[in-house]
């Protein structure tokens, strides 16, 4: 299977099939669908029906009363969230989310517009649950359920990255990502799971994170980064494992230590905590803040993510600091207080202990995100920063959705952007493009696998567009983001439809321009490339 | 016929039908049936069918607060948070009321609305350029009709009442203000014409759109047509005695019901549409204006991180607890120097 | 936990969900509200008598015709739901084109004229006209230029 050009990707045709929707059934073609889940993940977690199936088959091997699970199972969560049976109920179709998605606007399939996704659930509801359904069939939309439908939910509820754009243009709220989760909770339920993020989610539940690294190898990959940071800048950054009684324990997403360039932004973390001193902890059980659960279910979601604080409990830490991360940051905010069930108490409100500010806003959730704590420090004036060293760099920033729409951190990244950047080295993209109407990297929520790579590249072309637009116009070389999901699948994107462009971390950006006492002279950044001026002028700027 | 044209032709023919129903039903002097007895019957089914669903929507619980943040959210007292940061990421009860409140009466959202269109562009090395327009007709039609129904509801409350209250008096002067023609012409007349012209005409223009339509939607669009060009017909060309409609009226609120003499079949026609658009409403998507209310993502407050939501069906699930997790990697952790709770030797001690 | 195999359902209990309403007292304001403003007409009006206006005919022009003459320029019926138009259509004809008679449905001559025919009978606006245009809230700006007779006998009586 081969990639089609990017030429070829953007001839997107947005004119529907002939035939009615009800009629067309999805075309499986490689490149646009994830691989099925291998059995040993189910196995690993619990997860009902493992068996050994491809979506290619003609036979998925559904279990023999599939049907009935599938209606229990979206009758037991028409009573458990309200939420699920207002969205099937008051939609209008008036269309407003269609061209707001990704996917639609990459692929130009029809029922990738979050209106037509949505009814493909609801058409069961209305069949199943509804009396004018029942007694009017198609005209009101509604539908039998047969394998052809599940062959269709698993198809497009793997198309939709979750990210809560049509729900900020629906004039109701309608949240296409609430009905995802929801749906694949359904095809999880009759072991219909992909293996990209069954194979992240059980190795999370096993050993920690989601690459499946064992407490050691996590404790070496760190290492190393700790040593990268010692050659490229002279200064040792020790890190702490599992150490109890540490006042903070960090917790941020895998990414961040498992390939480039997350590692440079965790480089900047190790940076940032050895400058200011932080008595700070790592821990190799509560080692992933990214949660592929939730892309699966939110019981799953909760299984992983109640180590967090089972760990702070168990290292008596005061308060938790998190990481760069969208989906991590969506869930902590909008679920983990919600999941804990009541305000953790063995934490403290989080204070900063280096300017003293009380972060008053996590007064429940006792966890503060790397960029509040480091815009803090910006602002009390405890950081030496000195922005030349990020010359190099033309930034645009890339709100990711899960922050922006599930939480609504805007301001602090960008406020750290024009610290840590020399003035005019950043640029926004176009308005629609940005903030609360952001697009996603189109690879989120579990999809960010290699076989789906043409579904990739199309989901992420309006992002890569909007880039496109900024590189051409101001000659933007960089892409930032607060998300190690970005990190992880925008390179692969940008490599794709803009390769000029190279995606970086805020903190990586940090950890460039933090000036330490008595540090060696900088000649590169934490990437070994080389800062602008070094070479004309020996060393010339470093006495000032 | 494909997907679309049946349902464009079921939707049409179902109203067309209605009103056939109704005329003829008045000639064969079913007055009674179609000014007493269906009215009553659409009211029943709609405040029941209204209380029913609402009932229905509260029955299931909000286990988590997803507001959708559209905005900063509240964090350190110094970072900057526009009026709209906090009408669109909201605080507080307070706030979100105020969200609720542009949402239901000015269509926040949806004047949000943008549209996106693939263009050529040649200098693009894939040749082609999303742009993000914003898109305000949408909004608009939505906006014109809702209000444009909302006063044409409001002017007939002088059927209603007797006397009619002032501020309807009022109300129908200023949309009279025109004063052209007899009786005076109302500008909400064309507006909601216009408005569903419009609503219509691009759910058939729109490929996409007409792709996901259904009779459903349709059946609506020509209903309130329907209802609405029943009324200027009456009003403006085939004129009925309206004191005698207002005794109709007056009796049907009064529980004292009379067929006053001297009504004609159009009235019935349009009454019967109403009472037919009454009778729908809770049984289909116009519950949207009930629903509104109720939407998670626009009712709740982004104060997740400061105020406990507790989920009432929130059970304990099974985790991987850390003590197993270091039974699993003890002896590595231990070579790593990772500090462990029960050392190697001590833990196979107890094991034995 | 021992029987816990994963969430749904038929491994393990469900979650359960009790069964009641859920933020019941704004769900009771919201539908409260919804009642009271809808069913606003019913509430006010419920079991109340509404008296049916009643134009009077009782004018001395009208008492003065034969039984048999108090015939309105065109049928009662008619003009109960048309006069307006009726009226519209005099003016436009008698300022426009200079026009002032018209031919009824029965083929009679009238004057056409509000001031000098109309209310040559109904000379009772307040009993008459009144009667029904307070009723339905319908404000004709005939009086904007046309002086009800009644006003005309009251000046003349000098009250």
């Amino acid at each position: 299977m081969s990639l089609p050009k990017p030429e070829e990707l953007a001839r997107v045709s947005y004119q529907p099939p002939a035939r009615g929707w009800m009629e067309v059934k999805p075309d499986f073609r490689p490149g646009t669908y994830c691989n099925a889940a291998s059995p040993k993940w189910l196995e690993w977690i619990d997860y009902p029906y493992p068996r050994a199936w491809s979506v290619a088959d003609e036979d998925w091997q559904l279990p023999e009363n599939w049907k009935e699970i599938v209606l229990e199972g979206m009758e037991d969560r028409l009573a458990r969230f309200r939420s699920l049976k207002l969205f099937f109920d008051i939609c209008v179709r008036c269309g407003a989310c269609a061209d707001k998605c990704h996917f639609f606007l990459g692929t130009g399939d029809p029922k990738n517009m979050p209106v037509l996704r949505a009814e493909l659930l609801r058409s069961v509801y209305k069949r199943y649950f509804t009396r004018l359904g029942k007694a009017l069939g198609e005209l009101v939309g509604a539908r039998d359920l047969d394998e052809s439908v599940i062959r269709e939910w698993f198809f497009y509820l793997y198309q939709c990255t979750i990210c809560r754009r049509c729900s900020v243009f629906c004039p109701y709220g309608i949240d296409m990502a609430e009905m995802t989760i929801l749906g694949r909770e359904m095809l999880a339920s009759i072991g219909l799971n992909i293996d990209w993020a069954l194979a992240s989610v059980a190795q999370c539940y096993d050993k920690g994170s989601h690459i499946g690294a064992t407490p050691q190898a996590f404790k070496d990959m760190i290492d190393f980064l700790a040593e990268e940071n010692e050659r490229i800048t002279g200064i040792k950054t020790p890190v702490s494992y599992n150490r109890k009684g540490a006042e903070i324990l960090f917790v941020t997403p895998s990414g961040d230590y498992f390939a480039d360039p997350g590692t440079f932004t965790l480089m900047g973390y190790l940076l940032l905590f050895t400058y200011l001193d932080l008595d700070w902890t790592f821990s190799t059980y509560a080692a992933e803040g990214g949660n592929f659960g939730w892309f699966i279910s939110h019981e799953m979601g909760k299984r992983l993510n109640a180590k967090i604080y089972h760990e702070a409990e168990r290292l008596k830490v005061k308060w938790i600091l998190g990481g760069e991360c969208g989906h991590m940051w969506r869930i902590c905010n909008q679920y983990m207080p919600t999941w804990y069930g009541q305000v953790p108490s063995f934490l403290e409100v989080p204070v900063s202990p280096i300017t003293g500010t009380v972060f008053e806003n996590a007064r429940v959730h006792k966890m503060v995100h790397i960029s509040e704590f480091t815009a803090d420090l910006i602002r009390h004036n405890k950081l030496k920063l000195d922005p030349q060293r990020n010359a190099h760099i033309k930034l645009t920033f890339h709100d990711s959705c899960n922050t922006s729409r599930g939480m609504g951190i805007f301001e602090e990244p960008r406020y750290i952007i024009r610290n840590v950047l020399p003035e005019g080295h950043f640029f926004e993209m176009p308005p629609n493009t940005i903030r609360e109407k952001t697009f996603c990297c189109g690879s989120s929520s579990g999809i960010n696998a290699n076989e789906n790579m043409e579904l990739r590249m199309q989901g992420g072309f309006p992002r890569a567009n909007a880039v496109r637009y900024v590189h051409e116009r101001y000659g933007v070389n960089h892409l930032g983001c607060i998300c190690a999901l970005d990190r992880a699948t925008l390179p692969t994107l940008l490599q794709y439809w803009v390769p000029e462009v190279e995606v970086t971390g805020i903190t990586e950006l940090v950890g460039n321009a933090l000036v330490f006492e008595g540090e060696i002279e900088r000649t590169t950044d934490l990437r070994d490339r080389e800062l602008v001026g070094v070479g004309e002028q020996e060393g010339g700027e470093e006495e000032e | 016929m494909n997907f679309a044209q049946r349902h464009i032709t079921v939707a049409l023919a179902a109203v067309l039908g209605l009103i056939a129903v109704a005329y003829v039903g008045v000639q064969g002097n079913l007055q009674l049936l179609f000014g007493v007895v269906v009215p009553y019957l659409a009211l029943l089914l709609f405040f029941e069918g209204i209380i029913y669903r609402v009932i229905k929507w509260a029955r299931s619980p909000v286990p988590f607060k997803i507001p959708t943040t559209a905005g900063q959210v509240k964090s350190l007292p110094w970072v900057p948070r526009t009026l709209g940061d906090k009408l669109d990421n909201p605080e507080s009860k307070a706030w979100v009321i105020g969200r609720m409140a542009l949402e239901v009466l000015a269509f926040r959202s949806l004047f949000r609305n943008t549209r996106t269109e693939l263009v050529s562009d040649p200098k693009y090395p894939e040749k082609a350029r999303l742009v993000h327009w914003s898109y305000k007709w949408l909004w608009l039609g939505a906006i014109a009709f809702h209000y444009a129904f909302l006063i044409i509801v409001l002017r007939h409350l002088r059927f209603f009442f007797e006397p009619t209250p002032q501020a309807i008096a009022l109300l129908s002067e200023i949309d009279g203000f025109w004063q052209f023609f007899i009786p005076t012409f109302y500008l909400t007349d064309i507006i909601i014409v216009l408005a569903l012209l419009y609503l219509l005409g691009r759910r058939l223009a729109n490929a996409n759109l007409r792709y996901l339509t259904l009779a459903s939607d349709y059946f609506p669009l020509f209903l309130i047509l329907g209802i609405v060009s029943t009324g200027i017909l009456m009003r403006y060309f085939f004129k009925t005695d309206i004191t005698a409609v207002k005794q109709l009226v007056m009796g049907l609120v009064s529980l004292k019901p009379v067929i006053p003499a001297g009504i004609s079949p159009l009235f019935y026609v349009h009454l019967f549409l109403v009472c037919v658009l009454l009778a729908y409403f809770p049984y289909s998507k116009l519950l949207h204006a009930p629903g509104v209310f109720f939407s998670p993502t626009r009712n709740l407050p982004g104060n997740n991180r400061w105020e406990l939501h507790v989920n009432p069906w929130n059970y304990p699930v099974k985790f991987h607890p850390y003590m197993e997790y270091e039974d699993q990697f003890r002896d590595a952790m231990y070579e790593a120097g990772i500090p462990v709770e029960k050392e190697p030797e001590a833990a196979v001690a107890e094991e034995e | 936990m021992a029987d816990y195999k994963n969430e749904f359902g038929w491994f393990a209990p469900k979650p359960t969900v009790e069964k009641k309403i859920y933020s019941l007292k704004a769900v009771a304001v919201g539908l409260g509200i919804f009642l009271v403003v809808f069913g606003a007409p019913l509430l006010l009006n419920m079991g109340q008598v509404h008296p049916v206006p009643q134009p009077s005919l009782d004018t001395p022009a009208i008492q003065k015709l034969a039984e048999k003459e108090r015939q309105c320029v065109e049928p009662t019926e008619w003009m109960r739901a048309n006069h307006m138009q009726l009226l519209w259509d005099w003016r436009e004809q008698v300022v426009r084109t200079g026009e002032r008679y018209y031919t009824t449905s029965q083929g009679k001559k009238v004057l056409a004229s509000l001031s000098n025919n109309c209310m040559e009978c109904h000379s009772n606006k307040s009993q008459f006209c009144d009667q029904c245009h307070n009723y339905v809230a319908v404000a004709p700006n005939c009086w904007g230029c046309h002086l009800p007779k009644e006003q005309n006998v009251a000046k003349a009586e000098g009250k």
